[in-house]
């Protein structure tokens, strides 16, 4: 496992630069208290899911999200391989970083793979609140131009998560729920490129979430073993909706039900991608992703805030 | 070739020198058990979690529907079972109770719950 991390990291430092390389090293030698990070307020623990964006700073990875999308509107497929970093600067602010590779087959046409370009954000842990297993977080995600894009689009959010462990006894049943979703709104930074108009998106999405490992620790036992102790199945849905410009564009969005499993050190995530309408596309896909929780791998060096000695 | 030797330093110092990975420490099972309905008044609450814990910073309570204290304040982490949280009970009557636990696993990580069970008879 640390092997593996360690050529990961290598290949990051090579495609930064010599001062990433400094850093990485600072970060490796720190030395600090008390670690938190991951998406845990109380007895909640809070996965990192797959559509929609988490409600809480992490020093957590995703690689990769190998994603079979839907058969398009017009008809084409398209595969897409991505890979996701959320590292804390401080205890409370952390940015990310996105990136993916599509291979498109357009109908009648050659496949082509391509590069879709890089994503960054810079988010701040509003609130986590332990008794009411509730976090916010407020970010400002930007979108670069460059590969298939021709416009940088600045998108702030808000991100929010909430466990029903409140619920009383009659119900308790209902406590291991619990609910993520993130409100955006899309800045692009020019009305107009290549030709097409550049429309202002609100962008709202929702995760909702059984958590078996909740029922098991805090509700009760029903007798459940790994790996079935550690599974989160969950529905995600996430919608785009143009608001200006839109040129007979309209909202798309996607339903995906599926299941979490949550490991110590890694997350194992599979979900069904069904298109919300027509404009979204038809058929079904699929998507799987391997995510890694750095601050459990690394506790003493890259999982730990780069800046300030307890997080 | 700087920046590889560089990148190489890196890698190698993530393979071979950080220490030893660990997680957060969360409740696995409980004697007696999460949610579960006794019909002998336990003398022991034991808590098994996913991860090592450090017992300077590991603490549980046990308390009645009126909040009263019925544990005996001794809680420890046994010798020899770093994973594992005990502590004894006074002589509990039939009721409800709550188990309220947190700990901080040997990477530090800090976590909290709680439970409930019946005793059915005292």
């Amino acid at each position: 496992m640390r092997v593996l991390l360690a050529v990961l990291c290598t290949a990051t430092v090579l495609l930064l630069d010599r001062r990433a390389g400094v850093l990485a090293v600072a970060i490796l030698f720190a030395m600090s208290s008390v670690v938190q990070a991951h998406g845990v307020a109380g007895q909640r623990f809070f996965p990192a899911t797959i559509l929609t964006d988490d409600p809480f700073v992490a020093d957590e990875g995703s690689l990769p999200t190998i994603t079979l999308s839907p058969t398009g509107p017009d008809g084409s497929q398209e595969i897409d391989i991505g890979t996701d970093l959320s590292k804390r600067i401080l205890r409370k602010l952390d940015f990310t970083l996105h990136t993916q590779w599509a291979q498109s087959r357009p109908v009648g046409a050659p496949a082509t793979t391509s590069w879709r370009g890089l994503d960054s954000g810079l988010q701040y842990q509003l609130f986590v609140n332990d008794d009411r297993e509730s976090m916010g977080l407020v970010g400002l995600n930007v979108s670069w131009a460059g590969g298939l894009r021709n416009v940088t689009t600045l998108t702030p959010t808000f991100d929010f998560g909430k466990g029903l462990g409140e619920l009383p006894e009659s119900l308790k049943f209902l406590r291991p729920l619990a609910v993520t979703g993130n409100l955006s709104f899309d800045f692009p930074t020019q009305t107009e490129s290549a030709g097409a108009p550049n429309p202002n998106n609100f962008n709202y999405g929702f995760a909702f979430e059984y958590s078996l490992p909740y029922l098991e620790c805090c509700v009760k036992d029903v007798g459940l073993r790994h790996p079935f102790s550690q599974m989160i199945p969950l529905v995600e849905v996430a919608f785009s909706t143009p608001v200006n410009r839109n040129a007979g564009l309209k909202t798309t969005g996607t339903i995906q039900p599926g299941v979490i499993w949550s490991g110590k050190y890694y997350q194992i995530g599979a979900e069904a991608i069904i298109p919300a309408n027509g404009a979204t596309g038809h058929g079904l896909g699929a998507v799987v992703q391997l995510h890694w929780y750095l601050d459990d791998l690394f506790p003493h060096s890259i999982g730990r805030p780069i800046l300030g000695r307890k997080s | 070739m700087k920046k590889i030797f560089a990148a190489l330093v890196v890698g190698a110092s993530f393979a071979f020198v950080s220490p030893a990975a660990s997680a957060h420490a969360f409740l696995d099972h409980a004697s007696p058990a999460v949610g579960s309905s006794v019909s002998a008044a336990p003398t022991i609450v034991t808590l098994w979690f996913t991860q090592d814990l450090e017992p300077a910073f590991s603490t549980v309570t046990v308390t009645d529907k009126a909040g009263q204290r019925v544990d005996l304040g001794n809680a420890l982490v046994p010798p020899g079972e770093p994973a594992e949280l005990q502590v004894g009970l006074k002589k509990l009557p039939k009721g409800t109770y709550t188990v309220q636990w947190r700990v901080v696993s040997v990477d530090t990580h800090n976590t909290q719950g709680h439970f409930t069970f019946d005793v059915r008879g005292g």
